[in-house]
């Protein structure tokens, strides 16, 4: 009876996993969506406390241990994610993906050496080995490639390229797959062993994800976040607990395709991240062009005079606004400028800033009506009936050699036509090149004058300035 | 040959299971516009960290005296817990912000 009844609140968790997914995928129910998945983590873990029996009838025990875990990582976690700003999400979520594949490759060396006292003779040949080492080098490359991806949209840790990387890895991953072979052909299960797999995978995830650029973190966390649905569904495996093997498939299957609708997004393959296509900045600087061009600059009080009297303004938020935590002040102008009785967008590029749907969340935090922010598709007609566009913090997302440079790694990605307005003024801190690492023609363009410095510094003196108008 | 039939025949449900959920994320999960992407990959963050279930078995089943089990599965739970909770609530926030869009 008490063995059913854990079966049926896991049936009922794994239908919760199902629906909150479904709903997280519409604006309208997303935030059911998340309450229905953690209704029923919630259930799945109350259950499992007090109804899980072992297979040979014991209950668990070490209540104390297990709710002082639970209420240690309840506090730490709650604060953390109340704390951070709303422009470090990203590295949040890599971050909680970390701890959570850890878990996975505790669990798994933990078992293993269960495995060690319970197996009597016979080879460990088997499925159940297979698992436990795949949950291991799965959850080990996932929680050390995602503690670099963390360090990276930190700003800590830097792109950095080994020479012969790739050859690297392909040595380090035929040692991961040697090893696990060599355990599997022992007849007891040697747990030394499966340590020097853990250190190989720390390092395999180490490697993987350092030469990949900052621009392309959102896929590669997205995809850790699928391979660590995979370890957790192998550790479902190893208990045949089906609330542990739905969840951790249903995340390692839709996590890989949103991994795919994120490479989309940048018109780029999967493997074309992962090999790097952006990664060699040394390959572009050969062709080098010669001429000097130049780029014309723009005072703030021009910038606000040529604003004030525009009938339509678009403005196109980059990383830009988020480095400089500058959507409060971002705001602030799109109010004036209104007073003003002009009429102010928002162009949002699909892959703005350092993650899908980056400088929706950020904006709403201002609380710019949802109505203004006008997704690439629906925004671009607008360009050519616009009298300035005001680019903030942002560049490959509005560089024309998408369009037109075949020899751009950045050809084909989806741009947002701001050559098309009448004026286009470009906020950046300087010249430097954006994540991509590679120049843009638009700063060059005619209609295009600069306007140097920190967004949110610029943006309070232009609307300083717009008011004064 | 015959151990892969075994092991696959052994376990027919959960090769069932991994299958049908397979396509169901594949199903549930496409055709979502692309503003929604960070709060989806969050919110399955969180879905994943349901190995605190084999984290909390670890330590429940671990000998009161073994401290090497105790420790590491106190660690899991932690974690585990980390990566729910946090997860929850970080989607949450993110959600939050797209719930007040007044209409006017």
């Amino acid at each position: 009876m008490a063995q059913y009844s854990l079966e049926i609140c896991y049936l009922i968790a794994s239908i919760a996993f199902i629906i909150g997914l479904k709903f997280l995928g519409h604006p309208e129910s997303a935030r059911r969506g998340n309450l229905i998945a953690a209704a029923g983590m919630f259930i799945a873990v109350i259950a499992t406390i007090f109804l899980y029996k072992s297979p040979e009838g014991k209950p668990l025990g070490n209540y104390v241990w297990i709710f002082g875990g639970i209420i240690i990582g309840t506090i730490i976690g709650t604060l953390m994610a109340k704390k951070v700003q709303m422009t470090a999400m990203p590295q949040m979520v890599s971050l909680f993906n970390g701890v959570g594949a850890a878990c996975v490759a505790l669990i798994s060396v933990v078992e293993f050496s269960h495995y060690n006292n319970a197996h009597t003779g016979g080879s460990l040949f088997n499925g159940l080995t297979l698992t436990i080492i795949l949950g291991t080098i799965i959850g080990c490359v996932s929680f050390s490639g995602s503690i670099i991806a963390w360090g990276k949209l930190e700003g800590k840790i830097k792109d950095i390229y080994l020479p012969a990387n790739q050859l690297i890895n392909i040595i380090l991953l035929l040692a991961i797959v040697g090893i696990s072979g060599y355990i599997m052909s022992l007849h007891t299960a040697n747990v030394n062993m499966l340590l020097i797999i853990c250190g190989v995978s720390l390092i395999y995830g180490i490697l993987f994800v350092f030469p990949i650029g900052g621009a392309d973190m959102p896929v590669v966390i997205s995809l850790l976040n699928s391979f660590t649905g995979v370890a957790a569904a192998c550790g479902g495996f190893l208990y045949n607990n089906q609330a542990m093997l739905t969840g951790g498939i249903l995340v390692g299957s839709s996590g890989t395709i949103l991994t795919i609708l994120m490479c989309k997004a940048m018109n780029r393959s999967l493997t074309n991240v992962i090999i790097g296509a952006f990664s060699n900045p040394k390959a572009k600087k050969a062709d080098g062009s010669a001429e000097q061009k130049v780029v014309k600059e723009i005072s703030v009080s021009d910038c606000a005079v040529l604003m004030s009297y525009s009938k339509k303004v678009i403005i196109v938020p980059g990383y830009g606004l988020a480095v400089a935590q500058a959507q409060h002040a971002c705001h602030e102008l799109e109010k004036v400028l209104e007073e003003k009785g002009v009429e102010v967008l928002y162009a949002i590029h699909p892959v703005a800033g350092r993650m899908p749907g980056h400088m929706n969340v950020l904006l709403a935090e201002a609380d710019v009506p949802y109505p203004k922010l006008l997704e690439m598709d629906e925004i671009n007609p607008e360009f050519s009936t616009t009298d300035v566009a005001l680019v903030i913090g942002a560049n490959d997302v509005v560089n024309p050699a998408a369009k037109k440079d075949e020899s751009s790694p950045i050809y084909g990605m989806p741009i947002l036509d701001v050559e098309n307005a009448k004026n286009i003024i470009i906020n950046k801190r300087s010249m430097n090149a954006g994540y991509a690492g590679i120049d843009n023609d638009l700063f060059y363009d005619d209609k295009t004058k600069m306007l140097f410095g920190d967004a949110k510094s610029v943006l309070q003196k232009l609307v300083a300035e717009v008011k004064a108008n | 040959m015959e151990q892969v039939i075994t092991f696959i025949g052994e376990n027919i449900k959960v090769f069932y299971i991994l299958i049908l959920s397979i396509f169901l994320g594949v199903e549930v999960i496409s055709k979502v516009p692309s503003i929604l992407h960070t709060p989806l990959m969050s919110g399955a963050n969180a879905i994943h960290g349901v190995v605190i279930v084999g984290a909390v078995i670890v330590m429940g089943l671990a000998d009161s005296n073994d401290y090497v089990s105790l420790v590491i599965g106190l660690l899991a739970v932690i974690l585990g817990t980390l990566n729910v909770v946090g997860g929850f609530v970080v989607t949450d926030r993110m959600l939050e912000m797209f719930k007040k869009k007044p209409k006017s």
